[in-house]
């Protein structure tokens, strides 16, 4: 009785993701509990970001794809138009401009980039008639580098890598030949030493920085040293819950944001390491099998790029914190603690059980 | 038919879809295995060491300042070095209780209350562990009274450290500027530059002149130290460390000698003297008095001797060739002459009978020249000569404001030079849109007569005045002046020179350029307005005379030297290139209430072009009036000149 009321309330809702991503909120609640100093406050913040976010997932999971499909250009169109905003009238905070205050809210433009532009993409190459031709790549090539270059103006690097690498999953998805791929390779890997000469050494040294940040442990690089000793502390099974010396005392910077992977692999070690990537990889399985059997080459595009752009994040993240990548501002999804970011995530969610979901009534139709 | 093929196969897409969804699969597999042999590598092998590191120890980074670049003259005479002096020490987490090894320590070596003062204020800007100076520049007597004492202070040292030192003193300090100990201002700078981490070990900064404007040269890059520390912040052991890098010497176009010889010159009086060699832009002597010693500011300065620099009448810590600010008064005629000539006005034989004042049409206002009277008949060479004051009046009133100012600007009024040290002020350039702007007012024709001669709302730097005269020394190329003419880098040994760089060029007629020049040749010759620079010089000399005036002079008042108070007298001005056929030295002069251009300012270039083109040294001898008095003018528009007083100081004053 009771389930028959409610099932169709969750009739669009794929219940093997948000069974996987429920889980890995909860390990995260408990990861912040610790990383924040044992602030019930940040844990109930962060419980109230869950639920918008969730909320904003039930209804974009309730939308037909089709209509998600119309509304891919005024929505690029929009975000656009706001990026530009952004750039002339944006407020700055952190040296860096990227709000934009409408009067009522406040509103970062770039988290809707982060799900306009592969829609776009995707919608580009659904209307194609034919198979996409290579001057077809150049123009949505366009299309990406228009909101990326406005973003990494702001300048907010990270949001910029993760847009052009949603982009870029559409490219290769939509079928950007082998030849051109390894032709671009070979392009840049020939003009990187010629674009390097040209560089003054102060550029130079900023990139070194970037690439190898224990060169700058004064600076820079004084987050990743201590975050490797925090990861290295915790051995195999970690220094227990709430145990952590080096987040426990002030060691680590930013611990409750983008280095919350680091309180999480002191006190779990490498066994909590590995589960959590367990999660995140069922995760990414469901949202690669659901891009597999999309029916529409706009969802499946999108499918894809959403489910690889989330694998982006997760490794950019953890790939930082653990010293293998450079520092870039990036969040671990469904971990760090951040509102606007968890709803633009989940709003992704939200499209691929839309794809998922709605794919019966397009073929009984 | 091609259009069939084209179209898409469904079957056929999907299938590549999902082989190019597999490859991107198999890369996140790939790229989880690195992100878990990674965590192998740290949790697991490394276990052992992260973890000594994490349980006892904790890690700390030490940096370690680099020695700061030094600064030498042209001729490789040392302007700015470092030497080592002895400090002594405390660490404070090695020291039970501070206060009473503070009193012990104090009677072994005197410890004065402005000492405790900057330890407390050090000791609470640094790390525990860290050592702290109490005590600097401790002599040998002291320094082995508490060496024979070590055994009773443990936690107490002696070390040396790097002190920023200028041999020279006074001689040069506006130019050469100096360090002061970091300030609040000075960390938001650095890290708004993204370079705060390269001043962790860093006490000093660059805070005016070349040390402030070269300072990413001047410091070098920080080294440091990883030491593990234990629980009560002691380093047990360093685990890496990186040397410093030292900053790069800087090699100045300047030549110290020259500048003794022009500060000497100035004697007790106050104003300004800037030489550049106009081929190059280099700037050759750099002169601003009075001075003051920059060592006094390198740790600090004392309340007394600030008070005693910032409250002077003299005004010692301006930069006056960069921020005095005074109406050009007559030594802008050759530039406004010039303005005429190309304008293909008051070509010769032109010439007026100058009966002493120009009169507007419709007003019986009288402009008076210098000279009551008049000159009689006057050219354009002739009235360059003389300083005729009617002749540029009625050139002004011909030529209007706008044409006149368009074309001056040429030569660098009412622009910065674009130096390279900080600070410099732009001067003015009247024209009726920034009166309007300024005062809400129109412009009116009396104003632009009075541009004529330099007079009015006209303001110049003593560096906007040299770089003109260089620009008119060099046939309107104009370079950029700079202080600095190499950077040798201090690891690979590798000199960047400065090259020279035209700033802009004014296309002017030979013959235009030719009647200007003998103009001012004649100036130094007997009849003209400095005719005693001149005497006897060995090489001809292209000079102008001028004067500013302090205060304003009614109509049919008379101005009386000697009645007036020195610090109303007119100021004197004097600028000169030479060798006049081939130049390779412009001067600008300006001794302030020195009353005429000619016997005052012109025998302080007299002497600074006898040594760089002679390389005579100056004999002492009383100076020597000269016959004519260049113009003192009518209008009463009174343009006070005191050097503008702003941020500059408060800066100072750290």
């Amino acid at each position: 009785m009771f389930s028959k009321l409610v099932q169709p309330f969750f009739k669009h809702i794929d219940s093997f993701l948000i069974s996987c991503l429920l889980f890995t909120m909860l390990v995260g609640l408990f990861v912040l509990y610790s990383a924040s100093g044992q602030s019930f406050g940040r844990v109930s913040a962060q419980i109230i970001n869950i639920a918008v976010a969730l909320t904003a997932m039930w209804m974009v999971a309730n939308i037909q794809p089709q209509l998600l499909e119309r509304i891919a250009p005024p929505i690029y169109m929009m975000g656009v138009l706001l990026l530009i905003s952004v750039a002339l009238f944006g407020d700055i905070s952190h040296g860096a401009r990227r709000w934009l205050n409408l009067g009522f809210t406040k509103i970062q433009p770039s988290e809707i980039m982060r799900i306009a532009a592969p829609m776009m993409l995707a919608w580009f190459f659904a209307k194609r008639e034919a198979s996409p031709r290579i001057r077809d790549f150049f123009f949505a090539a366009i299309l990406l580098v228009v909101p990326v270059v406005l973003i990494m103006k702001q300048p907010d690097l990270g949001t910029a890598l993760l847009v052009t690498s949603s982009g870029f999953y559409i490219l290769f998805l939509a079928g950007l030949s082998w030849k051109f791929l390894l032709g671009g390779a070979v392009t840049i890997g020939a003009l990187t030493p010629i674009f390097w000469s040209l560089l003054h050494d102060y550029q130079r040294r900023r990139i070194e920085i970037l690439i190898d940040p224990t060169q700058d442990p004064l600076g820079a690089g004084y987050h990743t040293i201590q975050a490797t000793i925090a990861l290295g502390s915790g051995g195999a099974t970690g220094k227990g819950w709430l145990n952590g010396t080096q987040s426990q005392l002030d060691f680590l910077p930013e611990r409750t944001t983008d280095f919350i992977f680091a309180v999480f692999g002191e006190e779990f070690g490498m066994i909590g390491n590995i589960i959590l990537l367990i999660l995140f990889s069922l995760i990414i399985i469901r949202g690669l099998i659901i891009a597999g059997q999309a029916q529409t080459t706009f969802s499946r595009l999108l499918a894809g790029s959403i489910t690889l752009t989330f694998f982006t994040y997760t490794f950019v993240n953890i790939g930082m914190v653990s010293g293998i990548l450079p520092v870039v501002g990036v969040p671990l999804p469904l971990i760090s603690y951040g509102g606007t970011s968890m709803v633009s995530l989940f709003i992704s969610f939200g499209i691929l059980m839309s794809i998922q979901t709605h794919k019966k009534l397009v073929a009984s139709g | 038919m091609a259009y069939g093929n084209e179209l898409k196969n469904h079957q056929n897409e999907l299938h590549h879809f999902r082989l190019r969804l597999t490859v991107l699969g198999f890369l996140v597999l790939i790229a989880f295995s690195i992100l878990a042999s990674r965590f192998y590598f740290l949790q697991i092998n490394r276990y052992d060491y992260y973890q000594t590191l994490a349980e006892n120890n904790r890690i700390s980074i030490v940096p370690i300042a680099p020695n700061r670049g030094l600064i030498t003259d042209r001729n490789g005479i040392v302007l700015a070095h470092n030497f080592f002096v002895y400090t002594l020490e405390i660490t404070p987490s090695k020291i039970a209780n501070l206060e009473s090894t503070i009193a012990e320590l104090s009677q072994l070596v005197e410890i004065n209350k402005s000492d405790l003062k900057r330890f407390k204020k050090l000791k609470a800007q640094s790390n525990s562990f860290e050592s702290v100076p109490i005590r600097t520049h401790l002599n040998e007597v002291e320094a082995a009274k508490f060496a024979a004492n070590r055994y009773r202070f443990p936690g107490v040292e002696i070390k040396s450290r790097l002190f920023r030192h200028y041999p020279q003193g006074k001689m040069g300090a506006h130019m050469i500027g100096y360090i002061g100990r970091i300030n609040d201002k000075d960390l938001t700078k650095l890290a708004e530059k993204d370079v705060l981490s390269n001043y962790k070990g860093s006490d000093h900064i660059g805070k005016s002149g070349i040390e402030q404007s070269y300072e990413s040269e001047l410091h070098g890059t920080t080294g440091f130290q990883q030491v593990e520390i234990d629980a009560d912040g002691k380093a047990v052991r360093v685990l890496s460390s990186k040397a410093p890098v030292s900053g790069n010497n800087l090699v100045l176009s300047a030549d110290i000698k020259l500048q003794e010889i022009a500060e000497t010159a100035f004697g007790d009086h106050r104003g300004a003297l800037v030489a550049i060699k106009p081929s190059t832009g280099e700037v050759l002597a750099f002169a601003s008095m009075p001075t003051f010693d920059p060592n006094l500011f390198v740790d600090g300065i004392d309340t007394e001797n600030w008070k005693l620099l910032n409250e002077s009448l003299d005004k010692p810590l301006i930069n006056r060739p960069l921020r005095g600010i005074y109406p050009p008064g007559s030594t802008f005629k050759p530039f406004a002459a010039l303005a005429g000539l190309e304008a293909g006005k008051r070509e010769p034989p032109f010439s007026i009978n100058d009966a002493g004042y120009f009169m507007l049409p419709n007003s019986r206002h009288r402009y008076r020249d210098w000279k009551p009277g008049g000159h009689g008949n006057v050219d354009m060479r002739r009235a360059i000569t003389i300083s005729c004051d009617t002749f540029f009046y009625g050139l002004a009133m011909e030529l209007g404001i706008e044409k006149l100012t368009d074309f001056v600007r040429f030569f660098g009024f009412g622009e910065k030079s674009g130096i390279d040290i900080a600070g410099e002020v732009g001067g003015l350039l009247p024209t009726p849109k920034w009166k309007q702007r300024r005062f809400k007012q129109p412009w009116y024709k009396g104003e632009t007569v009075i541009v004529g001669i330099g007079q009015g709302y006209t303001l110049a730097t003593p560096m906007q005045l040299a770089q003109a005269t260089a620009i008119l020394a060099n046939k309107g190329v104009a370079m950029r002046p700079h202080l600095v003419s190499s950077i040798t880098n201090s690891k690979t040994g590798v000199n960047k020179v400065n090259k020279p760089f035209i700033n802009n060029t004014i296309i002017l007629k030979d013959k235009n350029l030719e009647i200007v020049k003998l103009g001012m040749i004649d100036v130094t010759l007997p009849g003209g307005t400095a005719a005693a620079v001149g005497a006897n010089a060995g090489y001809s000399i292209a000079a102008k005379t001028g004067t500013a005036q302090v205060i304003g002079i009614k109509q049919n008042e008379k101005y009386n030297e000697k009645l007036i108070n020195e610090r109303h007298r007119d100021h004197a001005l004097f600028i000169a290139y030479a060798p006049a056929e081939n130049p390779t030295i412009a001067v600008a002069v300006i001794v302030e209430n020195g009353s005429h251009g000619g016997s005052t300012a012109g025998p302080i270039a007299r002497k600074v072009m006898d040594y760089y083109l002679l390389g005579k040294l100056p004999v002492v001898e009383p100076p020597k009036d000269a016959k004519i008095t260049p113009s003192i003018t009518g209008n009463a528009i009174t343009t006070l000149i005191q050097p503008i007083e702003n941020a500059l100081e408060e800066k100072l004053h750290d």
